[in-house]
């Protein structure tokens, strides 16, 4: 491993010069009280920029992003994230703006948001938006909390469920369990839907809400959709679209009309902003009129041609970020959506399903399927057969793949599904590399009969091997102590 | 544009292979009458030039701190990023990967995370972090409900001197799961946390003083069992800029078994005794000054760092270290069984994705200043705040608002409206702070004033000036 930025420090180096106080050099003792002073300066390294640039650029080495090679983590949507929004985002006249400075003077940047609200609007087939959820997670709870705020406007305050699939993302039970919610969980049918019939049986008075990704988890379009609207919302119960699967169906399906009443969108999955490794996503909201007096503050609003952000809604449900949300991640979707239009966005579905039917229609015929496609814009294969066969699991395929320069695709999720591998290659792929990473797949289907052991002890190309996880959590190192 | 890589000969045949005749037949499972009603209606697509040259109209109707002087604060301040900071911000092996579930691949994002909760570590004084939340507000909000977690009590403590977008967040994060939130006043005179109604409100005599509720907050009706606060939650220096006495603060908490969440500037922190050495139990903050831009208020970094105690409460991603099977260190995410993808409902947290390239950013900064150039920019800022306060306060119409110790930010009171005062600034191409009537009724004449290391003092005599031209 390159060495921690701890063991490149000595006393003394400095990687930053700063000027010296033109005001002045008052003692600290005189400026600050003795007693609040720290007695020693915090341990932080001492060393040089270029020791430091390479010491990142080191550690870039290391790791791997969507630019580095194909990246089919299944519903995570690793696509392309265009330079140009890069730039966009970098402009001094959206980097450098103080959140408190006076709306005459941040204006583009009050319309920026406001457009990209009502695009993202017309995207869901929604009323009113809120960007102000930074991630994905926060976007659920903050739609959680305005179902929650609507049943006790109308003194329905006894509803308490909240109905999640077996198939959905850990993040909704989470969610469902922040706002004092109780999650219950319906079963999927043989065809990988929302049993229409188990969701029939548990409505009734105490249900809030419905969490539904669509199309789900499984890759799979709830075509019963329409159905399950009119049933919830006949026992007095709403609709939330986890929109984290929306790059399937743009301009192909819009959730409000599917009968959804709130949703989020995920800009750093459909709408092409960096990951980060992790972040900062956003996680904007829209809802149904009815639901848009519970939208967190603050608010853009134009008044009088001008737009201001107003913060005096009195059923919102508050804030759910210290500012405005991730401003410079809504310049970059909004630039996307800019650049690519009605028909780029709906160019961006069809080539993300095909590229996903064209993964599955080949692999199906080495792995197990378990649910009948045709496939959206991910789908979800199973290693159940090999594991019987050769003692071969979806982590060993997944961790040979790395060997091939491509990263692994989700494993072990959704739940439901033995030995699942998840792969959502987005429109991103060429035919070229769809067909490098199912050669790539055909070489490991081969090694898992002749060669087993080489998939059990992949990767065998990187810095590290599997690493014990087990002894990362019982003797928990997570920090540098020298 | 277009980002698409297949051509149409490739669509035709990989229709073919699929199975179908068309790329209708892949949506057949959409009902139709959703398919028929799908259209978009948005703007036409923009080539890369058009785009550029509308985005920098837009960015063109805002007038940048790069154009205006900037003295506003108030938990978002105008720092100077060094420039290796954005270049490794910008590396898209980092910028373009997912969270680093595959260690093998994500060695290097892994170690920079683990060396950004080291700092975190070094600059609070406490013995874990985590690898980020989404701001100082939610962090906030986050340690609130640890600290609920890990006492089983249902209230929290909750000092006026935090931000009150926090006091917000706070509100919106507990009103739904039965938690209490008793607010304690500042000290008119001081304008340091009123420590004789923290005491009132940690139980210990009778009810405390609520005050009036500000939006969104629920005055408590019922008088308080003594000993059932989960937390103090206090902001150090806090919001109006005063540094608190945070020693009696940790005191009176702990003789009422309730935990001190500290929310800590890092910058402070170059030179103020960290958190752990006067026994906070959670330390959060908001870490944009450590090389983020200000970018309107996100994405921001929300750091967390609490006791070992408390570490399996902490929310959202941890970087640990271990060993592969050879032996060779290596590092992973671990403790997983915190996470909403390993517990579901009965998780920590919801958090998923949260803000590691910020993470990155603030490692970085804290790496390239080391602990003398930290120091030197809190100390900078702390004689240059200093400077504008006391010329400030020689004006005729401008005294101090508030009499406690601060370090790089202050609020003095006027004799006009702030917001006038502001207004005629701007004329002048100058942000002069923050009127805080907006958020402190009780402050309406009063004006809060940032000064960081960038700041010169031409700077700052011409806000000055600006100031005496309109008493």
């Amino acid at each position: 491993m390159p060495r921690t930025v701890f063991e490149l420090s000595a006393p003394g180096k400095r990687g930053v010069r700063l000027p010296t106080s033109d005001v002045g050099e008052q003692p600290l003792g005189e400026l600050l009280p003795a007693d609040a002073l720290r007695r020693d300066p915090p341990a932080l390294p001492e060393v040089t920029e270029p020791e430091l640039a390479r010491h990142y650029a080191a550690l870039a080495a290391k790791s791997f992003g969507v630019d580095s090679g194909t990246y089919p983590l299944g519903s995570c949507t690793m696509k392309y994230n265009p330079k140009v929004n890069e730039r966009v985002a970098a402009l001094p006249g959206f980097t450098d703006l103080h959140p408190y400075q006076p709306e005459e003077t941040v204006q583009g940047a009050l319309r920026l948001m406001r457009d990209l609200e009502q695009m993202l609007c017309e995207i869901g087939g929604m009323d009113a938006a809120s960007l102000q959820p930074p991630a994905g997670a926060s976007g659920e709870s903050t739609c959680l909390r305005i179902i929650r705020a609507y049943h006790d406007s109308r003194d329905d305050g006894a509803r308490r469920k909240v109905l999640v699939p077996d198939s959905a993302h850990g993040t909704n039970p989470a969610s469902v369990a922040r706002c004092g919610y109780e999650p219950v969980t319906i079963p999927s049918n043989k065809r990988g839907r929302v049993d229409l019939k188990a969701l029939r049986g548990l409505l009734d008075e105490t249900v809030a809400a419905i969490m539904l990704t669509n199309p789900n988890t499984l890759g799979l379009f709830e075509d019963g959709i329409l159905e399950i609207a009119a049933a919830m919302h006949e026992a007095g119960a709403l609709l939330y679209c986890d929109g984290a699967n929306l790059n399937a169906i743009l301009g192909k399906a819009k959730p409000g009309h599917m009968g959804f009443d709130a949703m989020h969108f995920n800009l750093h999955k459909t709408f092409g902003t960096p990951h980060g490794g992790g972040g900062p996503g956003a996680g904007p909201i829209a809802v149904k009129e009815k639901l848009a007096p519970f939208l967190p503050i603050p608010r853009v609003v134009e008044r009088d041609g001008r737009l201001r952000l107003e913060t005096d809604f009195p059923e919102s449900i508050g804030r759910v970020h210290g500012f405005c949300g991730n401003f410079l991640v809504a310049v970059r979707a909004y630039a996307y959506i800019r650049s690519l239009g009605a028909e780029g966005l709906k160019e961006v579905s069809e080539t993300a399903v095909l590229n996903a039917n064209y993964l599955m229609a080949a692999l199906s015929a080495f792995l197990d399927l378990p649910y009948e496609g045709p496939c959206m814009h991910e789908c979800v294969l199973s290693a159940e057969s090999l594991r019987e066969k050769h003692g071969i699991r979806a982590l060993d395929i997944a961790k040979r793949l790395i060997d091939f320069r491509i990263h692994p695709p989700t494993m072990y999720f959704p739940l439901i599904v033995k030995e699942a591998l998840m792969i959502e290659p987005t429109e991103t792929e060429s035919k070229l590399s769809l067909d490098e990473f199912l050669a790539a797949m055909l070489v490991i289907l081969d090694e898992a009969q002749q060669e087993p052991e080489t998939l059990r002890q992949a990767p065998h190309t990187t810095p590290v091997g599997r690493l014990d996880e087990v002894k990362a959590a019982r003797e928990p190192d997570l920090r540098w102590k020298g | 544009m277009s980002y698409v890589a297949l051509t149409p000969e490739d669509r035709e045949l990989m229709l073919a292979s699929v199975g179908v005749d068309s790329m209708e037949d892949l949506f057949a499972g959409i009902p139709a009458e959703l398919r028929q009603q799908a259209q978009l209606d948005l703007p036409a697509p923009l080539s890369e030039p058009e785009l550029l040259r509308h985005l920098e109209e837009l960015a063109g109707q805002n007038r940048s701190a790069r154009e205006l002087t900037c003295f506003l604060g108030g938990g978002i301040y105008d720092h100077f990023i060094p420039s290796l900071v954005l270049d490794v911000t910008a590396r898209p092996e980092f910028k373009t990967a997912y969270t680093p579930y595959q260690p093998e691949v994500s060695q290097g994002l892994l170690q920079a995370i683990y060396e950004y909760q080291t700092m975190i570590c070094e600059l609070t004084g406490m013995e874990v972090a985590n690898a980020s939340a989404y701001d100082g507000a939610t962090a906030t909000a986050e340690a609130a409900l640890m600290a609920i977690a890990h006492t089983r009590r249902q209230r929290v403590v909750v000092s006026e001197g935090l931000h009150p977008a926090a006091r917000s967040c706070l509100q919106t994060h507990v009103w739904s799961v039965e938690v209490e939130i008793s607010r304690v006043g500042l000290e008119g005179e001081t304008g340091q946390t009123d420590l004789a109604a923290l005491e009132k409100a940690l139980g210990r005599a009778g009810r405390p003083d609520l005050g009036n509720g500000s939006h969104g907050e629920r005055a408590v009706g019922r008088p308080f069992l003594a000993d059932d606060a989960a937390c103090v939650i206090v902001q150090h220096p806090n919001f109006l800029g005063v540094m608190e006495d945070v020693e009696a603060i940790c005191a009176l908490a702990k003789q009422a078994g309730a935990l001190v969440v500290v929310n800590a500037d890092p910058i402070s922190l170059g030179l103020l005794k960290p958190p752990g050495d006067y026994g906070a139990d959670i330390a959060v903050g908001e870490g944009q000054p450590l090389g983020l831009p200000m970018s309107f208020g996100g994405p921001l970094l929300g750091y967390i760092a609490c006791t070992e105690g408390l570490l399996r409460r902490l929310p959202g991603r941890i970087v640990g270290a271990t060993t592969d099977g050879l032996g060779r260190r290596g590092y992973c995410l671990t403790l997983q069984a915190r996470e909403q993808h390993i517990r579901r409902e009965k998780a920590t947290s919801n958090i998923c994705t949260n803000e590691a390239l910020c993470a990155l950013a603030a490692g970085a900064y804290l790496a390239l200043m080391g602990p003398q150039g930290l120091r030197q920019v809190a100390a900078l800022c702390a004689c240059k705040a200093h400077y504008a306060h006391a010329e400030l306060c020689k004006l005729e119409g401008c005294e101090p608002a508030v009499s406690g110790p601060f370090f790089r930010e202050f609020a003095v009171k006027l004799t006009k409206d702030p917001e006038e005062v502001c207004r005629a600034l701007l004329d002048r191409g100058i942000l002069a702070g923050l009127p805080l009537g907006r958020h402190y009724p009780q402050l309406a004449d009063a004006l809060l004033v940032a000064v960081t290391e960038k700041r010169t003092k031409a700077d700052i005599d011409a806000l000055v000036e600006g100031v005496r031209s309109c008493l």
